[in-house]
């Protein structure tokens, strides 16, 4: 349900009755961890920031199903088939629930695209990353899923109600596809010489990359605060991703691989893990358009879109029709 | 008071590709017994298609026995401006719960 | 890491609540004690090979559908084919001691038995529409007489591929009056696809020695003919399309004559797994 943007969209110099009344509503329900609904008076600027971080998350989700589709037709057996059509399958649906979470706020799902079609909406700059190899699927769903997932988690309480649920039901279904991507791992670590190498090699590959999924580091994060205190997020982006490398720090010791991270340890003084730093510049790169698949993704997203164009118009032109004749009848 | 709920992506003016589906409101039964239940929203091009695709999108896992879709355009909502007077009535009628009665407490099959 | 969302506060529980259900699944059959005669393990590799060939055309679409919703509505059909597949091979391989993987990643191309119609390319969406349509009032017509067959694992997998295909059927259905009835364009490129796809129809309907063989195990192609082409005279005509006049073509996809399609599909499919044999997975 979308929200009503007539009733107090943008707050003027001096906050009229309505508007004030509405401000404090919105910072009781924000204070007590109630949810803001989509119809409830919310900032502006509420609105926007939710906006822009569902869209990326849905476009995430969207954009992320290309790098494991281009396996489908590969996978090595049928059954690793089958999951990944219904991983890739859930990263739409999941795209979907979040494209519905950010509608609410007022924004139709065809201007988001249209965002992220024309380059301006950003997304997450790990699947600009090329999928290289059949172990990619275990280092994305291990790794990339992983990420995800601890960033996730939290979300599940986001104070904006149908973003909250919108999470909830995802990181229902995603705790399926970081375990199949470990189990990818599992088998090609204890497979032959040159399967070892291939998952090690992904492992190599996609460790910074979604070290690096967490965002900016805490100084470097400016909208971090705010959404903080809108308690949409509850963690720091360096709290989430030293617990996460902490996490997979054990979990490769399953497989028997390395990180490719030698000043990884824990900071027994901190109570913190630490690990080596890493490169921002080439993550502002990515972010801007110059990863190695930018183009790439964009371009399957414009074709998909213009080659589907006529079947939308095709099946809006059936409703209509169908609509008018029922009118008549 | 009832309002009829704006959906934005329908409102004329807001299409920016003229094929764009309207958004439909989806509820699933769990199982036999149980009400149907807001699951979320999608985009279909007809009542008929929304079905399907909530079949699709919402229960991959087993999660309903019968489906309803809604275009959210037909929603009636109450109004949350209007949210103090519309539901201030029943705060503080704690005579309409059995646990405002103390001096029955304990008496059995009561 | 700790999935549980219980301490969320689960608000949609009963909107969310997820059962891997119960139903015949390929595993189940790898490891089931019955073995299948010889003439019943052909014949399910031919229902096998039909099943994974169009499962692989229509995993192709993934991230490409015209609509989000209907990227997770081929992909739902994707599985569903592919999971057919997957129980019909596994039982075939019974006779063999064969693994489902065995006969999908190591027979070469003559060794495939599947049809010509789904090895056609999935051209424009119309294309696939049409090919999912033709195939679908086939198989429904084919898993409800299969339900029956004699032989209790085909019958059981039948039983459970004719409730699912019954899905694809309305699927096809659907899409075919909306892009039949929907504007001139879509008209237009649906009776073009109905034409190009139409050759390979006759394909279907082809009765084998191997038919005679199987007796009540099997269903006899040429059995479902008249079916099948009122079934879809009558969807064509409702969505304002006609039945094509295009004359068959000489397809022997079941004594592995393919189209030169097959071999670029088997290339991509068997890549990896023939790159490192005896590998697991």
């Amino acid at each position: 349900m979308a929200a009503q943007n007539d009733a107090g969209g943008h707050l003027s110099a001096v906050p009229s009755p309505e508007e004030q009344a509405g401000l404090e509503r919105f910072n009781a329900l924000i204070a007590e961890d109630s949810r803001i609904e989509p119809r409830d008076w919310m900032p502006e600027a509420y609105r926007k920031t939710l906006t822009r971080q569902i869209s990326q998350h849905a476009h995430s989700e969207i954009i992320g199903m290309q790098p494991e589709a281009n396996w489908i037709t590969r996978a090595p057996s049928l059954k690793r088939k089958a999951i990944l059509i219904a991983k890739v399958q859930d990263e739409a649906g999941h795209g979907l629930y979040l494209y519905s979470a950010a509608e609410t706020l007022g924004t139709p799902r065809e201007v988001l695209n249209e965002q992220l079609l024309s380059g301006k909406a950003k997304y997450s700059s790990i699947f600009n990353y090329p999928a290289l190899s059949w172990a990619d699927m275990g280092a994305i769903g291990w790794l990339v899923d992983g990420a995800a997932i601890a960033n996730q988690v939290p979300l599940c309480r986001a104070s904006y109600g149908p973003y909250g649920r919108a999470m909830v039901r995802i990181c229902k279904e995603e705790s399926f596809h970081q375990r199949q991507g470990f189990e990818i791992l599992l088998e090609l670590a204890h497979g032959t010489e040159a399967q070892k190498r291939m998952a090690q090699d992904a492992i190599n590959r996609f460790y910074e990359p979604a070290l690096m999924m967490f965002g900016p580091p805490d100084g470097d994060s400016p909208n971090s605060q705010q959404s903080m205190e809108w308690k949409i997020k509850r963690f720091s982006n360096d709290e989430l991703r030293q617990r996460f490398v902490g996490m997979i720090a054990e979990q490769v010791k399953v497989l028997g691989l390395t990180l490719p991270d030698p000043e990884l340890r824990f900071d027994e003084e901190a109570g913190r893990w630490v690990h080596k730093d890493l490169d921002w510049d080439e993550f502002k790169a990515v972010i801007a358009g110059n990863g190695p698949c930018n183009a790439q993704r964009l371009e399957r997203r414009r074709e998909a879109h213009e080659n589907g164009a006529w079947v939308r118009e095709a099946a809006a032109a059936y409703a209509a029709k169908k609509a008018q004749k029922a009118q008549v009848a | 008071m009832a309002q009829p709920v704006a959906t934005s992506p329908t409102e004329e003016g807001q299409r920016h590709d003229g094929a764009a589906w309207p958004l439909w409101e989806v509820f699933v039964r769990s199982s036999r017994g149980l009400s149907h239940v807001h699951a979320g929203s999608l985009h279909a091009p007809d009542a008929e298609m929304a079905l399907r695709n909530a079949r699709d999108l919402y229960t991959r896992r087993n999660e309903g026995v019968s489906l309803w879709v809604v275009a959210s355009e037909d929603i009636i909502a109450s109004d949350p401006d209007a949210k103090g007077e519309f539901f201030e009535s029943p705060q503080g009628k704690d005579y309409r719960h059995a646990t405002y009665y103390k001096k029955s407490e304990g008496v059995k099959h009561l | 890491m700790d999935h549980s969302l219980d301490s969320y506060g689960d608000a949609t529980a009963s909107a969310t609540r997820v059962t891997p259900g119960n139903a015949l699944r390929p595993e189940d059959i790898a490891i089931q004690p019955e073995r299948p005669s010889q003439a019943v393990a052909r014949y399910a590799v031919r229902l096998g090979d039909d099943s994974l060939i169009l499962s692989h055309r229509l995993s192709e679409w993934v991230s490409r559908a015209p609509e989000l919703e209907e990227d997770v509505a081929l992909g739902n059909i994707a599985l569903d084919l592919l999971g057919h597949a997957r129980s019909f091979l596994s039982y075939a391989g019974l006779a063999w001691g064969k693994t489902e993987d065995d006969l999908a990643y190591f027979r070469e191309e003559e060794e495939f038995r599947s049809l010509h119609l789904v090895e056609q390319p999935n051209g424009h969406f119309g294309v696939t529409i049409a090919r999912q349509l033709m195939v679908s009032i086939y198989q429904d017509l084919l898993y409800a007489g299969l339900t029956g067959s004699t032989d209790n694992t085909l019958a059981a997998i039948s039983a459970k591929a004719s409730k699912e295909v019954a899905y694809h059927r309305d699927h096809a259905v659907q899409w075919t009056l909306r892009l039949g009835l929907g504007t001139e364009e879509s008209a237009r490129r649906m009776r073009h696809a109905l034409e190009i796809l139409w050759p390979y129809v006759n394909e279907l309907f082809l009765d084998e020695p191997l038919h005679d063989e199987l007796g009540d195990a099997g269903v006899r192609p040429s059995a479902l003919k008249a079916a099948w082409e009122r079934e879809i005279a009558a969807v064509l005509e409702e969505a304002g399309l006609e039945v094509p006049q295009t004359r068959a073509a000489l397809c022997k996809g079941r004594q592995g004559e393919h189209s030169e399609h097959l071999g670029y599909i088997l290339a991509e499919m068997q890549v990896l797994a023939r790159k490192h044999p005896g590998a697991t997975w």
